[in-house]
């Protein structure tokens, strides 16, 4: 069986321009919608909080909820539905932080016993106090610059196999971030640096496989964000996590994309870039199809079957996987094709 | 080909050890190893962070000088002014006169060597010197309380009796404890969170507690309360007694504590027994206070004050406290295990409830299954032959990755199940590469064997650079991630190079078994 026929020849480079339109609306979306929601969202994990989940036996209104516990004076802020309905279950969120006192799991049994008159059962209790929620954020926002931080010195030496350059940026990146460090400024500025270091560097020493893949990656994590931020997802440590798998998995693509495309240059070093990009995206599509399909395929049945703790990690991995895919053909290729125009030469 | 010799050796070879590895978590009587471990978040049970306040403990100590201080200038007769424990954990204080001054000096050099002086002002007829503890000292007095507590907080759980406990220290002050299986978490935060000192203090018997409580207590007594439940009415009392501060007994003399049942009102009570030296000032404190009560105090609530009605010999005494059998059993379990040498905060909690673990590992089975089945059903359909042979890999895979987990004994949690799905959906890909590659070889009429050669060495450089992003994300997050998070990039490693190994080198030899072997004329891919 063949979805895509051998010989395929499908127009990728010349739908460039609405492609980079398409990700510029995006991105923009993104960050628009993180101004207005004051930047991401941060699950108990990260600001603090205590988040309990509870079920009940027979259906119960949100509103009894809220009143049973308005007795515990727990600064309840939010009630909602977590996983299916008709499971009657309910995650409670809480801004504080001080209910690990003696007897609270039951004293909340009890309250939303009488309050709802439905048997009532603690699922999971979790308080994060307001400093170890700012280590853990301070934790995962490293975590994310280590990733970005190794993959761009893998990449650099990676793609034209220039390992001494990527020594180079590897010395380079570190000095900045050191020079940066003695200053103790925050981890989101430094990664915004490093990136900032990354590309200019990459423009500096003339790689543009490398610059194409991160471009490609920053797209596809600020979408990523985007997304979760425009449906008021929460960012747990899982989330992080998933972002960091987008990461490999987005860099997986164009890696395989770039390798075809050096080795048609070398096979057919007289047509044009354009002829060749568009080639070797093509040669790759049913892998690239196929290999999206079944990641697809599994994250869905994670999404659709794995419960309400797994379920924002499976959504972020399916727009992960979808926004992947499309930037590895749409995003990462054309940005050779614009490196050539802007008058670097083709090496 | 010389190399398919040693090729299926190891191939085999890994197999059988996986199935060693698994088989015990599957049948757990059939092998004698360990089984996979799960996470908390699959068992349930609770991951609390505590954090010691190391603050008080140096607190305490400096207090405790202080007491010494005074002690002793009594006992040498030395007159002084002022003796007090100022803010900063500092002690400050002036001697009145010239002779007790040399004295006092010579007190210092004898006895208080470690003690830094911040500061002297001399003026003729008195001395005004402010003192505290060197640096080193308070760092060493900070870093004994944190090792002290873990160490009394081990002695508690394991006296309380958890099955695989985790303790650990982390970072300079926080305790981490992880109690897998645990139903009674509230009675187990207790546990873990009392101080439990136990002092014995003398009541203050020159002033009316009430007069106390309107004014201000006499200097060098408190009120402190004792809380009655009563269990017909449910309700609760709190008596006030004025105690006096100065501890005469601490519990850091005891040697055992025991539950038992008074035989004339039913109800338990907990003795506790003194080694010789607490043993020995026991008898002094009740010889020369006999027909005065003396309060029992527990973390700065009274337990009960007895009138002393004779000299005790012999170390042994009772607390009593109308408790619940449970409350005196783990009354005595924090007696015996001792006391925190500072008071903890809990940090971080996150309890799972058990019903909710197993929920988590049937939704988790159950999407892995799907997933799986549609994987396997897909290759099946689109590649037919070659698609048998990826499947092979897959379920080898995932085999691969289990005996993993049960020989690193690595723990598997939610985000890990999810982790090994997301391998089955990614293990394909390098599948897809070779077989494409190969399709397209096969395409230009190659012969099945030279297109499949050229199919994977071809795709192989590919395969292994695409990997190794994944592998660098799924290593920075092993690094970083705490708890369910590192379940998932321990799946996600293992997965990773379970795949390389099933990709590249199990395929390989079926495609050559069947190609050369076999002789087999045509590829069904």
């Amino acid at each position: 069986m063949q979805f895509i026929k051998p010989g395929i020849n499908l127009d990728f480079v010349g739908k460039r321009k609405i492609a980079f339109t398409i990700s510029l609306a995006m991105i923009l979306a993104s960050m628009v919608s993180l101004v207005i929601h004051r930047g991401p969202k941060y699950g108990i994990d990260f600001s603090g909080g205590t988040l309990i989940q509870v079920k009940f036996a027979n259906p119960v209104r949100i509103a009894d909820i809220k009143s049973g516990l308005s007795r515990l004076n727990i600064g309840i802020s939010s009630v909602q539905h977590f996983g299916e309905a008709e499971e009657n279950e309910f995650l409670v969120r809480t801004d504080q932080s001080e209910t690990a006192a003696e007897g609270f799991a039951g004293q909340v049994e009890k309250e939303l016993k009488a309050a709802t008159g439905s048997d009532t059962e603690v699922r999971r209790i979790e308080m994060v106090g307001p400093q170890v929620g700012k280590d853990l954020r301070e934790k995962a926002l490293l975590a994310m610059f280590y990733v970005l931080l190794f993959i761009s010195i893998y990449i650099s030496g990676r793609f034209e196999f220039k390992w001494a350059l990527s020594g180079v940026m590897a010395g380079a990146l570190m000095a900045a971030v050191y020079f940066l460090s003695l200053f103790h400024v925050g981890i989101p500025f430094l990664i915004v640096v490093a990136l900032v270091v990354t590309i200019f560097l990459f423009w500096f020493l003339n790689l543009k496989y490398a610059m194409g893949a991160i471009v490609a990656l920053i797209h596809d994590v600020i979408i990523t964000v985007g997304v979760f931020s425009v449906f008021g997802k929460e960012f747990t440590l899982p989330i992080i996590a998933a972002l960091l798998t987008i990461i490999g998995y987005s860099l997986n693509d164009t890696i395989i994309v770039f390798d075809r495309i050096r080795e048609n240059l070398r096979k057919n070093y007289k047509r044009p870039l354009e002829v060749n990009i568009n080639r070797s995206i093509n040669e790759t599509l049913s892998r690239t199809i196929l290999t999206s399909g079944t990641t697809l395929i599994v994250v869905i049945a994670l999404f659709v079957l794995g419960g309400g703790i797994i379920h924002d990690f499976a959504f972020a991995m399916i727009v992960g996987v979808v926004i992947g895919t499309y930037s590895s053909i749409y995003v990462a290729s054309p940005i050779l094709i614009a490196w050539q125009r802007s008058g670097r030469k083709n090496r | 080909m010389k190399n398919l010799s040693w090729k299926p050796v190891v191939v085999i070879g890994v197999i059988i050890a996986s199935v060693i590895y698994v088989l015990p978590s599957i049948k757990p009587e059939l092998w004698p190893h360990k089984k996979i471990n799960l996470g908390l978040d699959l068992q349930g049970g609770m991951h609390l962070v505590l954090e010691v306040d190391t603050i008080k403990a140096v607190e305490s100590t400096v207090e405790r000088i202080t007491h010494e201080l005074r002690d002793f200038l009594k006992k040498e007769h030395i007159r002084y002014a002022d003796l007090n424990r100022m803010e900063g954990n500092r002690i400050a204080v002036t001697i009145a006169d010239r002779t007790n001054m040399e004295k006092f000096e010579a007190l210092l050099d004898k006895e208080f060597r470690d003690i830094r002086i911040l500061s002297r002002s001399a003026d003729g007829e008195s001395l005004a010197l402010v003192m505290d503890l060197p640096e080193g000292e308070t760092e060493r007095i900070q870093k004994m309380a944190a090792e002290q507590a873990l160490e009394t907080i081990r002695n508690r759980i394991d006296q309380f009796g958890v099955s695989e406990p985790d303790i650990r220290r982390q970072g300079e002050k926080r305790i981490l404890i992880q109690l897998p299986g645990i139903r009674d978490t509230e009675r187990a935060k207790e546990l873990i969170g009392k101080t439990a000192l136990l002092e014995f203090k003398l009541v203050d018997e020159t002033q009316d507690v009430d007069a106390a409580l309107k004014g201000t207590p006499p200097p060098g007594s408190e009120v402190l309360y004792e809380t009655k439940g009563d269990p017909a009415t449910g309700r609760v009392s709190r008596i006030p007694y004025l105690i006096k501060k100065r501890s005469l007994l601490t519990g850091a003399y005891l040697t055992d504590a025991r539950v038992q049942i008074d035989s004339q009102y039913n109800e338990p009570y907990v003795s506790i027994k003194f080694d010789k030296k607490g043993a020995r000032i026991f008898e002094k404190i009740t010889e020369e206070n006999v027909k005065k009560r003396l309060a029992i105090v527990l973390d700065n609530k009274v337990y009960s004050a007895p009138v002393i009605q004779e000299k005790i010999a012999g170390g042994e005494a009772r607390i009593t406290g109308n408790f619940m059998i449970e409350e005196a059993r783990d009354l005595a379990i924090v007696l015996r295990a001792g006391a925190l040498p500072a008071p903890v905060d809990i940090l971080e909690e996150r309890t799972v409830g058990p019903s909710l673990g197993t929920d988590s590992i049937k939704k988790g089975l159950l999407s892995m299954c799907m997933g799986g089945i549609l994987v396997v059903l897909f290759m099946v359909v689109y590649y037919r032959g070659a698609g048998l042979i990826a499947d092979a890999a897959l379920i080898l895979n995932i085999l691969l990755i289990a005996a993993g987990l049960a020989g690193f004994q690595a723990t598997l949690t939610l985000p890990g199940i999810a982790g090994i799905i997301l391998t089955i959906g990614m293990a394909v890909d390098a599948n897809v590469l070779i077989f494409e590659r190969i399709r397209e070889e096969a395409a230009f009429g190659k012969t099945p064997r030279a297109a499949v050669e050229a199919g994977y060495a071809r795709a192989t450089l590919t395969i292994l650079d695409a990997n190794v992003t994944t592998l660098i994300a799924a290593l920075v997050l092993f690094q970083f991630g705490t708890g369910p998070v590192k379940g998932f990039a321990v799946t996600l490693c293992l997965g990773v190079i379970a795949s390389l190994f099933t990709a590249l080198i199990v395929t390989r030899i079926i495609f050559d078994y069947l190609l050369i072997h076999r002789k087999m004329k045509t590829l069904s891919i």
